[in-house]
């Protein structure tokens, strides 16, 4: 795909207080669709799920008191398009201490695009133990799937075009909350 | 990335810490019920061995088949060679079976630079002659950093058989890569007498051992190469062993910190004594495992991207 030029067109999708927002109700979503979050772990997949699966932590624990343990899965040694582009440098993979086996698992990753990096993060997750379930939350479903992957929580559907570029930013790795559409010939 | 690894000097700062990275993340999925990979399948590694080796051999069989990597393993006895084969039609042999990596040891220095020549496929070298062995000084600059937390800084010394040591000459251009400070200890002898020049302007000399030790944060002990006994480059071994060997005198007077490495096969009682060896500084069991960490990181590396 490519990237869209600097002068390309871009449009403010969610702004920050939009972001937070759509974080604080896929936590909701969560504790009502986990019954209260029981023997759920969130996973957030590098680079930006992992700060938002950390968030949704943080509001599960606001809203109800309950600490959701989280961590990250690293699915770069998983992907199928390796040999596509230059080696990648791999991200950090570090699951909870009392691990997965058993467990719900929410994935958690910031954009769902042609299901590729699920299907790939659920290959890492069956080398790593074997959950009772495993779900999937995404900030934004943008639509183009090629595997029949579907979300269990999405903060926002947005239609978009194979030219258009959906960029996430979020305070802890991008020093803004914002999600961006660019490209296309709007 | 660097498409061969046949030198540590191929090896800038950021792609040495990309594969010291790289080897961290392996080894914590070492950890892992499942330890394999499917990264690397359908990919043929070859390991063409024209020397004995036990534990690279292995070590890098095993990395890459966790990495799902199909692997071939040539041993120049019991093959074509002992007929008479060169090292170039062997070459042209594993490039017409397809060979996406070839990890090369052999004892002519500068081998693998042939091969890289002859084959189309990424070139690991694994030990040739008395030049380099660049995996294991990133297995040592692995080790040191798990250890220790950095290589900046780091003061090492290596003591030994310098002159003839891949290891040691591989690890003197990494970890000055890598911005730690080496010194050399050993007989005169077995010290190559323009060391700077040869590798780094940065890398001191000594002869003394026991002056150096109290300000070292790493200690390599070298395999005293015994073939070479022979060649009189120190009187004895007794003579070796009282003036450059580890024992725990002498391992005492090392900051409290400080570790004690050894790349094996060790002999115990000659350059590390069997207390040192096993005691709770020595990182030579760590290293081995690391060995494996760091391959993977390497054949990852080498053969995970686009071709």
């Amino acid at each position: 795909m490519a990237s869209p030029r600097a002068d390309a067109p871009s449009k403010i999708i969610l702004s920050e207080s939009d972001l937070h927002r759509v974080v604080d109700r896929i936590a909701h979503q969560i504790l009502e669709k986990t019954s209260g979050a029981t023997g759920t772990v969130l996973l957030g997949i590098p680079t930006r799920g992992v700060p938002l699966a950390q968030r949704l932590a943080a509001r599960i624990h606001a809203f109800e008191g309950i600490d959701v343990p989280v961590g990250s899965l690293d699915i770069t040694l998983y992907r199928d398009d390796l040999r596509l582009h230059a080696t990648r440098a791999l991200g950090k993979t570090e699951l909870p201490g009392d691990g997965i086996d058993g467990r719900r698992v929410v994935l958690v990753d910031d954009v769902l695009f042609s299901g590729r990096t699920v299907r790939a993060a659920l290959d890492a997750l069956k080398d790593e133990g074997r959950p009772s379930s495993v779900q999937l939350a995404v900030l934004v479903d943008r639509g183009h799937r090629e595997l029949p992957i579907r979300a269990d929580y999405v903060g926002k559907n947005i239609p978009t075009s194979l030219d258009e570029s959906v960029r996430v930013s979020l305070t802890e790795i991008d020093g803004l909350d914002e999600v961006k559409l660019t490209g296309g010939d709007k | 990335m660097i498409k061969h690894l046949r030198s540590a000097a191929d090896l800038d700062a950021p792609t040495a810490t990309l594969i010291l990275d790289t080897a961290a993340e392996m080894a914590a999925l070492a950890g892992r019920e499942v330890k394999k990979l499917p990264t690397l399948r359908g990919r043929t590694v070859v390991n063409l061995f024209y020397e004995d080796s036990t534990r690279t051999r292995i070590s890098f069989e095993a990395a890459a088949k966790r990495l799902s990597a199909d692997v071939i393993n040539f041993s120049a006895k019991g093959s074509s060679v002992s007929k008479g084969e060169s090292l170039k039609d062997t070459a042209l042999t594993l490039q017409a079976m397809g060979a996406d990596a070839v990890v090369i040891r052999h004892p002519a220095s500068g081998a693998p630079h042939r091969l890289a020549a002859w084959v189309d496929g990424s070139v690991v070298n694994a030990g040739d002659g008395t030049h380099e062995h660049p995996t294991q000084a990133l297995l040592d600059a692995y080790t040191m950093r798990s250890r220790l937390g950095r290589l900046d800084g780091l003061r090492v010394a290596i003591v030994g058989d310098v002159l003839h040591s891949r290891v040691a000459r591989s690890n003197v251009l990494l970890l000055t890569t890598l911005g730690a400070q080496v010194t050399l200890v050993g007989p005169p002898t077995l010290i190559p007498l323009d060391v700077s020049a040869a590798l780094s302007p940065s890398t001191k000399v000594s002869y003394d051992l026991d002056s150096v030790l109290p300000d070292m944060d790493v200690v390599m002990m070298l395999r005293v190469q015994t073939e070479r006994m022979q060649d009189s480059y120190f009187p004895s071994a007794r003579e070796y062993s009282r003036r450059y060997g580890l024992d725990l005198a002498r391992m005492r007077k090392l900051p409290e910190h400080a570790i004690v490495m050894h790349p094996g096969p060790m002999n115990r009682g000659m350059e590390i004594t069997p207390e040192v060896a096993d005691s709770s500084r020595s990182t030579i069991v760590e290293q081995v495992a690391n060995g494996v960490s760091a391959r993977m990181a390497v054949l990852y590396l080498l053969l995970g991207g686009k071709a």
